[in-house]
């Protein structure tokens, strides 16, 4: 029963992925412009900036995801290592839209009447900090708690961290890239140490950088709030969500005629990982809740409060349901992990779970209570999501197609992966 | 009669004992287990060994460990001495979760080798049950009931042909670390 596979197959960009991909793009670029259009700027701002960042840190994951196996020296997942890496390719175009998003976000102002009834003059994102003079004691907008933290989080040390760290996780994800297609030409055991060297040095970067991105992009939204689990709790996030997105590609990938190798033995190990992270996302999710809960001081309970209000309790528990209990549930069993369709549909949920979650993280410090709790999610939220989606598919697809083949043929482990058996 | 109890086929390559395994199918010879040093890929799925369901047991260990935990903090807690924590409800739910998640862990892992030590005969201050010393060594072992497998002498051909080294009729069942 042994199949033939054909390891020179390449991934052909076309027909009903292409399209679908463009409609998605189509609707993300009308929805954006009728948000700006109708007013909506800030809440358009926002969702922007979710996607943006949720974009990123999917590709970033994929990067990652290359970086452990080297370090583990895995051999399961030699054979399908070019989806993290068309992933990890794609980064530079995801940061480079999230810094567009931000820098448009940091510069475009309007002037709103604040709590003390005075008129001030705030930007779409990073209102909190963003705003001018907000560390200068003599203007009107001046906060002595945003200025105590004005030595790191300023507009130019701001902006230089997010490009620096975009950068060099996108130069080890070009690195990783690169040393496996060599070694698709030159065989030989350089590029795969070369590897292993990089994704080590990527990791330790990686594991020290990644919670100060999430402080920054997200975090700082509600800027005189902080907790230092939010790190973690984003990394969280951003890795059971890549994986889901690197697993529903590959069953996508396998259920359109390619990758022949691949089976149930790899599906049961994206599974594990899938309902390890979900558990492991809980957990992070949890120890930050509880301490705030327990501890109960205001400044740090207001983050809980405002996602406690009755606009935003029922997405707060929906995010519990479909990123914890969801996933428990469909993924428990030895056999459903083994199940491709099942799977496919679980690494949907967490998709879209993913989003809500950072829906949760931007949405009451930015958009605020809407009429009711069902109008807190509308068209906008969906078209940029729609949107920001059909863009990642359309460039990871894009960067999928231009490797040489689908298969990394000299990659050292390529014949454990082919024969994993669990 | 007889007083051969099992017969046991001693390989020194997995390879050849594999092929021995499938010999001795061909022939309809039942095998009563298979005892080997290490890990042998696949050899279940060639026995027939249905998927172990030591899962569903740590599952209902879980379950009962949840239960318990939860329990005793309602008791203790809301129930028999409500104390005022920070000023939170005595049936403050978040506070329950780390130790109820503690003893969830516990009681499945706790439940899951007392399972596998029932399973396997394997208490603390026991001697092991095995039919051959050197399987845990250097030895891969098929072991055939002898009883109502006949003749013997076709099973012993069947193992030689196969490759096996040595092949052997025990009168006893066990032999065991004294």
């Amino acid at each position: 029963m042994e199949t033939h596979n054909n390891f020179d197959q390449k991934f052909e960009f076309a027909g009903k992925a292409k399209t679908l991909s463009l409609a998605g793009i189509a609707i993300g670029v009308v929805a954006i412009a009728l948000g700006f259009a109708t007013g909506a700027i800030e809440r358009t701002f926002a969702n922007m900036l979710l996607m943006g960042y949720y974009f990123a840190c999917v590709c970033m994951a994929g990067i990652f995801f290359c970086a452990v196996q080297y370090v583990a020296q895995a051999g399961w997942s030699a054979s399908l290592i070019r989806i993290p890496q068309a992933f990890a390719k794609t980064l530079p175009i995801a940061a480079v839209v999230l810094i567009a998003i931000v820098l448009a976000g940091l510069n475009m102002t309007h002037t709103v009447t604040n709590e003390e009834g005075k008129q001030i003059v705030i930007p779409y994102l990073y209102k909190i900090w963003g705003a001018h003079g907000v560390t200068d004691p003599k203007s009107e907008a001046y906060d002595a708690i945003i200025a105590g933290k004005s030595s790191f989080l300023n507009i130019g040390f701001f902006l230089t961290r997010l490009v620096v760290f975009l950068g060099v996780y996108s130069l080890f994800g070009f690195l990783l890239v690169k040393y496996s297609t060599n070694e698709d030409e030159i065989g030989g055991m350089s590029n795969y140490n070369n590897s292993f060297k990089m994704a080590c040095i990527f990791l330790v970067i990686f594991g020290f950088t990644t919670p100060i991105f999430a402080f920054d992009t997200i975090m700082s939204l509600e800027a005189r709030w902080f907790s230092t689990m939010f790190g973690w709790y984003n990394f969280a996030a951003m890795w059971v969500s890549g994986l889901a997105a690197i697993t529903l590609v590959i069953i996508l990938l396998k259920q359109n005629g390619y990758l022949s190798w691949v089976n149930e033995n790899h599906f049961h190990n994206f599974g594990q990982l899938i309902f390890g992270f979900s558990v492991f996302w809980t957990y992070t999710w949890f120890a930050q809740f509880l301490l705030i809960y327990y501890a109960n001081l205001p400044e740090e309970a207001v983050y809980f409060f405002r996602r406690w209000e009755p606009e935003f309790k029922p997405w707060f528990w929906l995010n519990i349901v479909v990123n914890f209990a969801l996933p428990i549930l469909f993924l428990m069993a030895r056999d459903y992990k083994r199940m491709i369709n099942r799977l496919k549909y679980v690494c949907i949920l967490v998709l879209v779970g993913h989003w809500l979650d950072y829906y949760m993280m931007v949405s009451p410090s930015t958009i605020g209570p809407q009429a009711h709790w069902y109008s807190q999610i509308g068209w906008i939220e969906a078209g940029v999501a729609v949107g920001f989606a059909g863009l990642f598919t359309f460039l990871m697809l894009t960067a999928l197609s231009k490797f040489k083949a689908l298969a990394p043929k000299n990659h050292p482990f390529l014949q454990e992966s082919l024969h994993h058996h669990i | 009669m007889s007083k051969t109890k099992f017969i046991l086929g001693l390989f020194d390559d997995p390879d050849a004992m594999m092929d021995g395994i499938h010999k001795l199918q061909q022939n309809s010879v039942p095998i009563y287990d298979v005892y080997t040093p290490m890990p042998i890929h696949g050899i279940e799925a060639k026995l027939g060994i249905k998927d172990s369901r030591l899962g569903y047991a740590a599952f209902l260990f879980g379950c009962t460990g949840g239960t318990v935990a939860f329990s005793m903090l309602y008791y203790m807690l809301v129930h028999d001495w409500p104390m005022n924590i920070g000023g939170k409800p005595s049936f403050a739910i978040p506070d329950f979760v780390p130790i109820t998640f503690e003893w969830t862990v516990l009681f499945t892992a706790f439940g899951m080798v007392a399972t596998f030590f029932y399973a396997t005969h394997l208490f603390p201050g026991r001697a092991p049950r095995v039919m051959d010393l050197r399987a845990t060594d250097d030895r891969f072992v098929i072991a055939i009931d002898a009883k109502g497998n006949t003749p013997h002498a076709d099973i012993t051909n069947i193992l030689k042909e196969a490759g096996a080294v040595e092949v052997k009729h025990n009168e006893r069942k066990y032999v065991s670390y004294e």
